[in-house]
């Protein structure tokens, strides 16, 4: 342990210069941007980072297991288009839209921990072809078309089904709180979802298993654990998460819209990979990815509040990512003696 | 023909309070092969690495034909003429280029050397060195479709086109099998006619009945003895490099009698006789041989990592047979498994998580993980082990080797088992934590069956109430540690009490 004096500037930047750095940008924010500090504001910017930040926990899963998810993006998608067929297409109830979608993000998710565990393919390739996969695979029933009450089938009928009241209810519905109709359901579900997910890899003995599976394999295995196990796991819980997202945004929309959430999986890697500078950590983890998702979105608010251009914002994400980055590379690590 | 090749005289060598080497001299003649013992921690791994240029020596000075030779990297050691083939194979060779590519690679590294490949050059001249060197395997071939030998001949091969002066082989057939390590038996023999020196660092019998022209012996970081007279008196080399040490810890009168733990048909390699092995409670055993002689076999077999055993085993005289470390953990079979950074060491935990890995179960409640249990757990520990750290929660990787291996045999004392296996507990580990090991093996163990397996005699001696010696897979010799049997142990784990036909290959 280093003396309590000499945990000097640099292992204090450490730990809280990304903290430090987003207090900064919200305090210049507040100054600079008229309108920026205040409670709708402070919801808009949650509810812009909520899915994102939902698929974002998920992949944070699969980091900790020294995995990584590519095909989050397209579940999410295709959980936006399964839930839209369901409704429109099937006229079945909002009950079972979420159930196909969330068993559809399980399957996804077992289908990617089987490829990874059994038949040995790497991580980042097995969720790319998942990706491709369901990227083509929602896109067949509808012959490419986005799905709409009154679209034309390609059997020639018509479709009659509508999104139920109780789906929308999930994706636009406003709570009171303090303020009359200010906190969205989805802002809701990401701090459900993120609490959840944090006591789950940073309070139970499953996710310090995780960890111990990530941070060396062979010694866990040997220890007893059945790593296989946790690995499948770790891809179940992305694939659900990501399904999570997709339905929050199948109720947004309203509508099964076919070239929606192509930014989702670049995002929300970037919030996860982020989070691994939040208070040092140097590794996957629930808290960090939340801030990671909150400070690109807060980000993002700003600059548009002073006029930045639309087209600005993926260099902005990249620019934080990088320096993010940064910070977990070269400065934790290097006070280090090894790092993995 | 013996001119010194190498000349290495008054070498020191100290980390931080720790003097690794004192005052090392030894001459290195061309066109000989000397084989250097040593036990752990005599120092012969910090030798190599101060004539490879990873270290420097503190004082002292090694010649090179005459030449003052002071290497400050590997690279510039490599030009000097000084090679080294470490003992793992793949650290010389890369995998997934072919042959010509990897005999080459050095050459398409340097400054001058164009910006195209010319392949039919390269190929005419890969195949040159490796007709040189008696390889005949078709060039194009991928180095990863290679044998352990054959990438092993691959890697000196390479070495080999740079015209060495000296070649330093470090264990080089611990992972060939006897005819692989033929192979490169002739080998070497060809290069030591071309007047190369070579310093070769094998503890095998067999590998220095074949090739070695004399033994140098290293304990306590000075060359503690030095045979050149045939026949080589090897025994009298094994009690050079053991020293003073062949004394054994208190040993247990009161063994038990009832069978922990029994082995039926236990085969340990496909050529290997199938044997028998009982183990008493309140027992400690070393099983002890030369690498490769199968004790890594043994504990996989025990451990449940070997999924077709073929062996009957009982366990408290119920039947037993694992198919995973989870279920031999489950049934009471515990296992503390050799090189710890590859297989123990979760380096992102603390020292009380490390401790705990196993048994999560244990400090939680309804899967939430209990801090509490976890500290008090390592507090307990810590104080039984003496492990030297601030506190508890420190990063496992800030604690020194020795201390490290304690929270990995912790890890395993913190419950109670029926049987206890622990390959290789004092690897890289120094005397002080070795003994706080041993001691603590020993004040628990007396509702166990103990199974240490130790490739150093005098480990296995320190410890154990009694000694099983292997080699090459077969059971060759059972002995109580007793000191009228040192004489006997000694010679069995040499090899002499299995016909190795040793005379017919090599020489």
């Amino acid at each position: 342990m280093v003396n309590v004096q000499k945990m000097s500037s640099r292992s204090f930047a450490i730990k809280y210069g990304f903290l430090i750095l987003l207090a900064g940008l919200v305090i210049f924010f507040s100054i600079a941007a008229e309108g920026f500090a205040g409670p709708r504001s402070a919801v808009f910017i949650f509810q812009s980072v909520s899915i994102t930040g939902i698929l974002a926990l998920g992949v944070t899963a699969t980091l900790v297991v020294d995995g990584f998810d590519l095909s989050i993006g397209s579940v999410a998608t295709s959980a936006l288009m399964l839930s839209a067929y369901v409704m429109v297409v099937l006229e079945m109830s909002a009950f079972s839209a979420i159930i196909a979608c969330l068993f559809m993000g399980a399957a996804v998710g077992f289908i990617n921990g089987l490829l990874i565990v059994k038949a040995k393919v790497p991580d980042l390739l097995a969720t790319l072809g998942m990706m491709f996969l369901l990227i083509g695979l929602q896109r067949i029933p509808t012959e490419g078309r986005s799905i709409s009450t009154g679209m034309k089938l390609p059997d020639g009928s018509t479709t009659e089904g509508v999104y139920s009241q109780a789906f929308l209810w999930l994706g636009r519905h406003r709570l009171d709180f303090f303020l009359e109709k200010l906190i969205p359901v989805p802002v809701i579900i990401f701090i459900l979802v993120g609490v959840l997910i944090w006591i789950f890899l940073e309070l139970t003995r499953h996710g310090r298993l995780m960890y111990a599976i990530g941070s060396n394999e062979t010694a866990t295995a040997l220890a007893g654990a059945n790593v296989n196990k946790y690995k499948i796991l770790a891809y179940v819980i992305s694939g659900v998460m990501a399904s999570i997202g997709g339905i929050l945004l199948s109720a947004r929309l309203g509508r099964g819209d076919i070239a929606s959430g192509n930014n989702l999986l670049l995002d929300s890697v970037a919030a996860a990979l982020i989070g691994f500078a939040v208070l040092g950590a140097a590794k996957p983890n629930a808290f960090g990815t939340a801030i990671g998702a909150i400070f690109v979105g807060i980000l993002l608010q700003g600059l548009t509040m002073m006029n930045a251009p639309y087209y600005t914002q993926d260099f902005v994400k990249g620019a934080v990512l990088v320096i993010a980055l940064i910070f977990t590379f070269a400065l934790s690590f290097s006070g280090r003696k090894s790092g993995h | 023909m013996s001119k010194i090749a190498c000349q290495i005289s008054g070498i020191v060598k100290s980390f931080g309070p720790n003097k690794v080497l004192r005052e090392i001299n030894l001459d290195l003649p061309a066109g000989k092969i000397t084989a250097l013992m040593g036990a752990n921690g005599a120092g012969k791994s910090t030798l190599v690495k101060i004539l490879c240029g990873v270290h420097q020596a503190d004082a002292g000075s090694v010649f090179l034909f005459g030449k003052s030779f002071d290497p400050i990297s590997p690279a510039d050691a490599f030009k000097s003429g000084v090679v080294t083939v470490h003992q793992s194979i793949n650290n010389g060779v890369i995998p997934d280029l072919d042959i010509v590519s990897n005999l080459m690679i050095d050459r398409l590294a340097e400054q001058n050397s164009g910006f195209f490949i010319n392949s039919e050059k390269l190929k005419k001249e890969a195949n040159k060195i490796a007709s040189a060197m008696d390889i005949n395997i078709n060039t194009a071939t991928l180095v990863r479709d290679l044998g352990p030998a054959d990438k092993q001949m691959i890697a000196i091969a390479r070495a080999m086109s740079h015209s060495p002066k000296l070649l330093i082989l470090d264990e080089p057939t611990s992972s060939l099998s006897e005819n692989e390590a033929k192979r490169l038996f002739v080998l070497l023999e060809k290069l030591k006619k071309q007047g190369v020196a070579i310093l070769y660092i094998s503890h095998r019998m067999s590998d220095i009945n074949s090739i070695a022209d004399r033994i140098v012996a290293m304990r306590d970081g000075t060359i503690s003895g030095l045979f050149e007279d045939k026949p080589l008196d090897y025994e009298g080399a094994v009690t050079a490099m053991l020293g003073q040490k062949l004394s054994q810890a208190a040993i247990k009168t009161n063994k038990g009698k009832r069978v922990v733990l029994n082995l039926e048909g236990i085969k340990l390699s496909d050529s290997s006789t199938p044997f028998d092995l009982s183990f008493y409670e309140n027992e400690i055993v070393s099983i002890t041989g030369l690498i490769g002689s199968g004790k890594t076999n043994l504990a996989s077999e025990i451990f449940g990592l070997n999924n077709n055993s073929k062996a009957k085993m009982t366990l408290n005289a119920n039947s037993y047979s694992p198919n995973s470390p989870k279920e031999a953990i489950a049934a009471g079979v515990f296992m503390c498994p050799k090189d710890r950074a590859s297989n123990a060491i979760v380096s992102e935990f603390d020292i009380s998580n490390n401790l705990a890995l196993p048994f999560f179960k244990r400090h939680s409640k309804l899967s939430f993980l209990r801090n509490k249990t976890l500290r008090k757990n390592a507090k307990n520990s810590i104080d039984k082990l003496g492990i030297v750290c601030q506190s508890e929660m420190d990063s496992v990787t800030t604690l020194s080797g020795g201390n490290q291996q304690k929270v990995m045999v912790g890890r395993w004392l913190a419950e109670e088992s029926s049987v206890l296996l622990l390959d290789e507990p004092f690897q890289g580990v120094d005397i002080k934590a070795r003994r706080d090991i041993g001691l603590q093996i020993r004040s628990t163990s007396d509702q166990r069956a103990t199974l240490i397996f130790v490739a150093e005699l005098d480990e296995a001696l320190e410890i154990a109430d009694r000694v099983i010696v292997l080699h090459e897979g077969n059971l060759v010799g059972e002995f109580e540690n007793e000191s009228k049997n040192i004489p006997e142990i000694v010679s069995s784990f040499s090899g002499r009490s299995v016909n190795l036909n040793s005379s017919s290959y090599g020489t």
